[in-house]
């Protein structure tokens, strides 16, 4: 379980300090799946973060009982100058999980050929998507934090990401940041919107859908 | 494997990974992130290619080599009758020690800062990984040239060893509190970086390395026993060289300013933990 008690996050800019997330309170239970939305800039990929533990949050407390990813985004997370495989080798090291095994399937699920023996900083976004979600694959969560990163991509892999995600780890839970509503709709139990810095939270995805499609009016 | 065995394994994974209070527990996944940040720091600075990770203490050695050759060529006045070789090593070597650690430390937040998107990864560990690397590249390189050149005879055992181990341990304490105190600020403005290139520069002929402070006239020794990291140095020629010179420290002094300068950096790397936001 996560449990994120009036969670609140200021940065400060020079106009003063930016309130990004307002008493937000969230609980994710195992094997649930939670869509977030909201308009860029509304905060989604800095609640991802704070749960994930990259970043610690102003006021309010976040309690994981499980092992958490870390945000599968289109940035971060790798060293730009080593490559895909001494990335893979780092993370297996943090997290105390052996590596040479995991060299294959890595390779198998990632695509990335011989490129996996190249700085990283040479990948494409997609590549560096491809190699992010492999590695977090091998290396198993009990929490996937999800920011955009499988939600767009080429179809082909969109669709191997939908079987190791939602079929063989439907018992996982997941936050999915998306911007696609029909990805949302498909695949998340729950969702939120984001919006002035509040989370509203919706047991039901068709009625969070609504009131994002309004505010996008 | 049997259906209970891979449970049981699973099982055992996920208590690995699942975050649990516990000084123990942090204290591992510490070991393992310092050790991963290690590996990424040698492979990123050293490579593969040529020598690798050896560089990490020929690099140091080949300094005090040049050090050591351009001392001997002028035939530099420092105010005993040491042998050069045997004052350049033990000089040089200890400047290294406590003066690559700040140098290390300051700005080494921004290129990790990808990496600090996973939890366990923290502003500490990347400065102790850095430190580790320092401190034992500047130790296997005066260890082997202290070895290379007593076993040609250009220098003779040291009389106290337990003496210079102290001493060393001294300069490398005064090394990363220092580095700790200024990596952490530089984290909040650039100033430091930009300071310490003239500040190391010049406290260099300060800083004992370069002569005995028996040799000087009685002021300038009053004075420049202010200066921390001269009692270090002397302390381990002390230990060197022994009944041959005429040493001048006070390791009481030297810990004063360590262990001040120890809790204004950890003071600062706590403030310093909590701004810093990964890319």
């Amino acid at each position: 379980m996560i449990e994120i008690a009036n969670l609140i996050k200021r940065y400060p800019t020079r106009g003063g300090d930016v309130t990004v997330l307002d008493e937000v309170n969230l609980t994710i239970l195992p094997g649930e799946r939670i869509g977030i939305l909201g308009r860029n800039g509304a905060g989604k990929s800095t609640m991802i973060r704070l749960i994930s533990g990259a970043e610690r949050p102003s006021s309010g407390s976040i309690r994981r009982d499980m092992s958490v990813s870390w945000p599968l985004a289109f940035g971060g997370a790798f060293q730009g100058t080593l490559t895909g495989l001494d990335n893979l080798r780092f993370i297996c090291r943090i997290h105390g999980v052996s590596t040479e095994d995991k060299i294959d399937p890595v390779q198998e699920f990632s695509e990335l050929g011989r490129y996996l023996y190249e700085p990283v900083k040479s990948y494409s976004s997609g590549m560096r998507a491809r190699l992010a979600f492999a590695i977090s694959m091998v290396v198993e969560f009990d929490c996937f934090l999800i920011d955009e990163v499988v939600a767009v991509g080429d179809a082909r892999f969109n669709e191997k990401c939908n079987v190791e995600l939602f079929d063989k780890r439907r018992d996982r839970a997941m936050i999915i940041v998306s911007h696609s509503e029909n990805y949302v709709r498909q695949h998340c139990t729950r969702a939120a919107v984001l919006d002035n810095g509040k989370l509203h939270t919706f047991d039901d995805v068709e009625e969070a859908l609504a009131i994002y499609a309004e505010q996008m009016q | 494997m049997t259906q209970p065995a891979i449970q049981i394994a699973l099982d055992m994974q996920k208590s690995i990974q699942s975050p649990k209070p516990g000084l123990l527990r942090s204290w591992a996944i510490q070991r393992r992130v310092i050790g991963a940040l290690l590996m990424r720091e040698v492979l990123t600075r050293y490579g593969r290619h040529n020598i690798g990770f050896l560089w990490m203490f020929v690099e140091p050695m080949l300094f005090t080599l040049g050090v050591t050759a351009l001392w001997t060529l002028a035939n530099a006045q420092h105010g005993s009758n040491l042998p050069i070789v045997a004052f350049a090593v033990t000089g040089y070597s200890s400047v290294l020690l406590w003066r690559n650690m700040p140098g290390r430390c300051i700005a080494a937040v921004g290129p990790n800062l990808a990496l600090m998107y996973h939890r366990h990864v923290k502003v500490d560990d990347i400065f102790a990984s850095r430190l580790l690397l320092e401190a034992a590249g500047a130790t296997m390189s005066f260890v082997t040239l202290s070895i290379i050149f007593i076993s040609i005879g250009w220098m003779s055992p040291p009389e106290d060893p337990l003496k210079v181990v102290a001493a060393w341990l001294m300069l490398a304490w005064f090394g990363a509190s220092l580095a700790i105190l200024l990596g952490s600020w530089s984290e909040q403005t650039e100033i430091i970086e930009k300071i310490w290139h003239p500040a190391s520069y010049i406290s260099f002929p300060l800083s004992g390395a370069a002569f005995l402070v028996d040799a000087l006239p009685p002021a300038a020794q009053d004075f420049i026993l202010w200066v921390p990291m001269v009692h270090g140095v002397e302390m381990l020629r002390e230990g060197y060289f022994g009944s041959a010179i005429r040493a001048h420290y006070d390791i009481g002094y030297m810990a004063l300013w360590c262990t001040g300068l120890s809790l204004l950096g950890l003071a600062k790397l706590r403030v310093v933990s909590r701004q810093v936001t990964p890319e």
